[in-house]
């Protein structure tokens, strides 16, 4: 502990208010992720799961206590014998669904980022990984989307996760792309770590662009812009969108590159994009600047010898803040505000 | 094997041997001419460094070529150091990072209740595992999904890398505390062959609800009288002229 932790661990404080005078509490963890304007969905990742357990016999469920928190008790409850409660016990679970793939079975492993990346990493890496088993991993809270401090932010995952060989990383915008994703990593014969967004899921991606589709692999132009192209996964595909709206009004073209499959990440598109026109690159991610997107694209435009002005909008390289995710989003410079100012002041 | 690089894990390899002999040659049910085949009895090597225990039993079974025993921990060789799934015919798990081998076991034995298959599942793992928190979440859950199809073995050799397990992690009774968490559990002297036939004969036959354990108390070295006295240690080493007195030694004392 820093002298100046410890300063502040015993200064007393008083209750802040919000700008209308309201209490800004924590959000729960059960509950959704905001996304001001735009249509929900329930449960996406249950739903989706149900639909391709019809057609996969092949498909079970595994959870760590954690399938009301997963969107996981949807599959439980349409198809309970299908279904494994493995209990609070994370190092089993991955263990368990790595015996059931050797059994020849399509498993899908639910519980939060922090405890599949922190406490099973061994248990994946060897009884997964190495024997290149398809195991799915489906894990909510990635990143910054709770308020309760860092035994629940997975900020690092994508960085565990992407020096593990074998392993496909996909991190999902929103509904429709968990919605398509569910059925392709199910078809996909080898491991997969997908972040997951659960409860009411906002419908993004289609709203600005009707023909989009998943693609397990492929980074996708959800959005062109002459000034400014931003290379997001997860939901900040959804902050780079609005934030892209936002900054029209201030005569800023920013196009929106949508690279959901981490790895392998879609350099063939990435290099095309960032080659085009001369744009300011910036790259925007819900996870630490340490081994993420920023830092996958960057080495992919470096050792191509693609060098244009680049710029990551990501966590930073600390333990966060405990509060109310609005207020965190905003802290970290999540929020579409801060995205859209961070953009502009690059320019 | 261990005479082709010096040296190896063969005190933990002398002491198992006879377990494994019992497992192989009359507990498990498996074709040799085609490891992969859907009805065989799974054997999973939690220890992956007893790979060396392991490929003999192999090699004896006729999966593997007796021939490739010289190629032992060699570049390019199918038998390395520590066992691995993707390199060895009849090897169903990568053991070696301790504690995974009883949490794969209960997917595979839930996986053959799935397609009711009634084949068992087999973990042979060490006493040392038994220090890893995941043996004990694999021992509830066994428990909680009734696996009756599940059966575990330990090692208990007394011997860790540090030292004594006695020393470390172990605090005794682990017969009771398998039981009271549910198992079926024996515990027998791992280098009497006629306890350890019956002990294997007794966890498959039970009517138990659920998995079964047992625990041998094994010698390490067991055969090899100048190499039992010898200070025990983890990874025991052996002079070049030792190796075939102790081969002479291990022969004397085969049954004729």
């Amino acid at each position: 502990m820093t002298l100046a932790s410890m300063k502040r661990k015993y200064e007393p404080r008083k209750v802040q208010l919000g700008p209308d005078g309201e209490r800004i509490a924590t959000s729960a963890m059960i509950a959704s992720l905001a996304a001001e304007g735009y249509d929900t969905i329930a449960a996406p990742f249950g739903e989706a799961l149900v639909e391709v357990a019809r057609t996969d016999e092949r498909i079970v469920g595994l959870t760590a206590d954690l399938a009301k928190y997963t969107d996981l008790h949807v599959f439980a409850k349409a198809m309970p014998e299908r279904f494994y409660q493995m209990g609070m016990a994370e190092a089993l679970l991955m263990s368990a669904a790595a015996g059931l793939a050797r059994e020849g079975f399509n498993p899908f492993a639910t519980t939060y980022a922090v405890f599949a990346s922190r406490r099973a990493y061994d248990f994946i890496a060897m009884a997964v990984a190495e024997e290149n088993l398809p195991v799915k991993i489906v894990c909510a809270l990635p990143g910054l989307t709770t308020g309760y401090g860092p035994s629940h932010q997975a900020t690092e995952d994508l960085a565990i996760f992407r020096g593990l060989p074998n392993m496909t990383i996909v991190d999902p915008c929103d509904a429709d792309d968990i919605a398509g994703m569910v059925p392709q990593i199910a078809a996909h014969d080898g491991p997969v770590y997908s972040r997951l967004l659960r409860g009411k899921v906002p419908k993004v991606l289609t709203r600005h662009k009707p023909d989009y589709r998943f693609e397990l692999g492929k980074a996708q132009m959800i959005r062109e812009g002459r000034d400014v192209l931003v290379i997001s996964t997860g939901f900040m595909t959804m902050r780079a969108l609005d934030a892209a709206q936002k900054l029209k009004a201030d005569n800023v073209d920013v196009a929106v590159l949508h690279a959901p499959t981490l790895k392998p990440l879609d350099t063939e598109t990435v290099l095309a994009e960032a080659r085009n026109g001369g744009r300011l690159v910036v790259t925007a991610e819900n996870h630490t600047a340490v081994g993420g997107l920023g830092e996958a694209v960057a080495a992919t435009l470096l050792t191509r010898g693609v060098t244009p002005q680049f710029r990551m909008i990501c966590l930073p390289d600390e333990f966060l803040e405990a509060g109310a995710l609005p207020t965190l989003h905003e802290m970290y410079g999540l929020s579409v505000d801060k995205v859209a100012e961070r953009i502009k002041g690059w320019l | 094997m261990g005479e082709v690089q010096g040296q190896g894990y063969i005190g933990q390899a002398l002491g198992v041997a006879d377990v494994l002999a019992a497992s192989f040659f009359h507990a498990l049910d498996y074709r040799a001419d085609d490891p992969e085949w859907e009805g065989r009895d799974r054997f999973l090597l939690s220890i992956g460094h007893y790979a060396i225990a392991l490929y003999a039993a192999l090699m004896e079974a006729g999966i593997l070529p007796e021939d490739e025993l010289v190629t032992y921990g060699m570049d390019d060789s199918r038998l390395p150091m520590s066992g691995m799934a993707s390199y060895t015919p009849g090897m169903e798990i990568t053991g070696g990072s301790l504690g995974h081998g009883l949490g794969i076991a209960v997917g595979m034995a839930l996986g053959l209740k799935r397609k009711k298959n009634p084949a068992f599942v087999y973990n042979l793992m060490s006493d040392g595992e038994l220090g890893e928190g995941s043996t004990w979440e694999a021992v509830m859950s066994g428990v909680q999904h009734g696996l009756d199809n599940l059966i575990c073995l330990v090692d208990f050799n007394n011997q860790q890398a540090d030292g004594p397990t006695r020393d470390a992690l172990a605090t005794g009774k682990e017969e009771a505390k398998w039981a009271a968490f549910g198992w079926h559990a024996e515990r027998v002297d791992g280098n009497d062959m006629a306890a350890v036939v019956e002990a294997l004969d007794a966890a498959r036959g039970t009517d138990h609800p659920g998995p079964r354990v047992v625990i041998f108390d094994t010698r390490m070295c067991k055969g090899v009288d100048f190499l039992e006295t010898r200070e025990i240690t983890h990874f025991v080493r052996v002079e070049p002229d030792e190796w075939s007195k102790a081969l002479a030694v291990l022969d004397a004392g085969m049954p004729q």
